[in-house]
């Protein structure tokens, strides 16, 4: 939070020996939290895969298939027996 | 297998069999073409798992053409009451199931295998999403 502050203000110190061991510390949170700023910006413009630290995801290049209606399912079968029961009976000639 | 045929509403079954001129609900073969019921007492048509009836070997054009002919009345039926309840691959399906299982002993029906078997006297083999 204080790093994210720090941030947009003042330019941070380069050297430890300009500021305070407070500021320092806050100064390292600010310099990571800009790292991972940054790395998120790669990241949408696709740049970020050489950069350590980022999870990269990539896609697959095969197209995602979701089967459907390919295989008949059981729970359909059985719900249809009767059904099919019946219809055999209602045409005889043809079964 | 068959013998369940007794246990349905009896004038529903005497609407059906008239309907179709029979006015005979004993068993579903009375309901059959004469030469449909030899082919398939002689071996030379099977009950397919999928539902539709299959040739069993080379047989005459008389027959491929009477089983063209009752595949597709039964393609039509299978649309018919497959609409809203599930596919027409399905329901023709579940009424391969059934149909399997009435077979006759000496009659032909296709094992989940896709082979050709002859129905004995007991259970015939059918596929494992069979009720």
């Amino acid at each position: 939070m204080k790093a994210l502050e720090l941030t947009g203000s003042t330019p941070a110190a380069t050297s430890p020996a300009m500021m305070s061991p407070v500021r320092y510390f806050a100064q390292q949170l600010a310099s990571r939290s800009g790292r991972r700023a940054a790395c998120a910006v790669m990241m949408m413009t696709g740049l970020g895969s050489a950069l350590a630290g980022c999870v990269n995801v990539t896609a697959p290049d095969k197209p995602i298939v979701i089967e459907l209606n390919i295989n008949i399912r059981q729970e359909v079968i059985y719900r249809l027996s009767q059904d099919a029961e019946n219809t055999i009976k209602e045409n005889e000639g043809v079964f | 297998m068959s013998k369940t045929v007794f246990s349905r509403p009896v004038g529903l079954i005497g609407a059906m069999a008239l309907a179709l001129g029979g006015g005979s609900m004993a068993l579903a073969q009375e309901g059959r073409d004469p030469a449909y019921a030899a082919a398939r007492s002689a071996g030379q048509v099977g009950e397919q798992k999928d539902g539709y009836l299959g040739v069993i070997g080379g047989q005459s054009a008389a027959v491929q053409a009477m089983v063209r002919d009752l595949n597709n009345k039964r393609r039509a039926i299978y649309t018919e009451k497959a609409a809203g309840k599930s596919t027409i691959e399905e329901y023709a399906f579940a009424t391969a199931c059934r149909l399997i299982s009435q077979t006759q002993p000496g009659e032909k029906y296709q094992a989940p295998d896709g082979s050709w078997k002859t129905r004995g006297a007991g259970a015939p083999e059918r596929d494992a999403r069979c009720p």
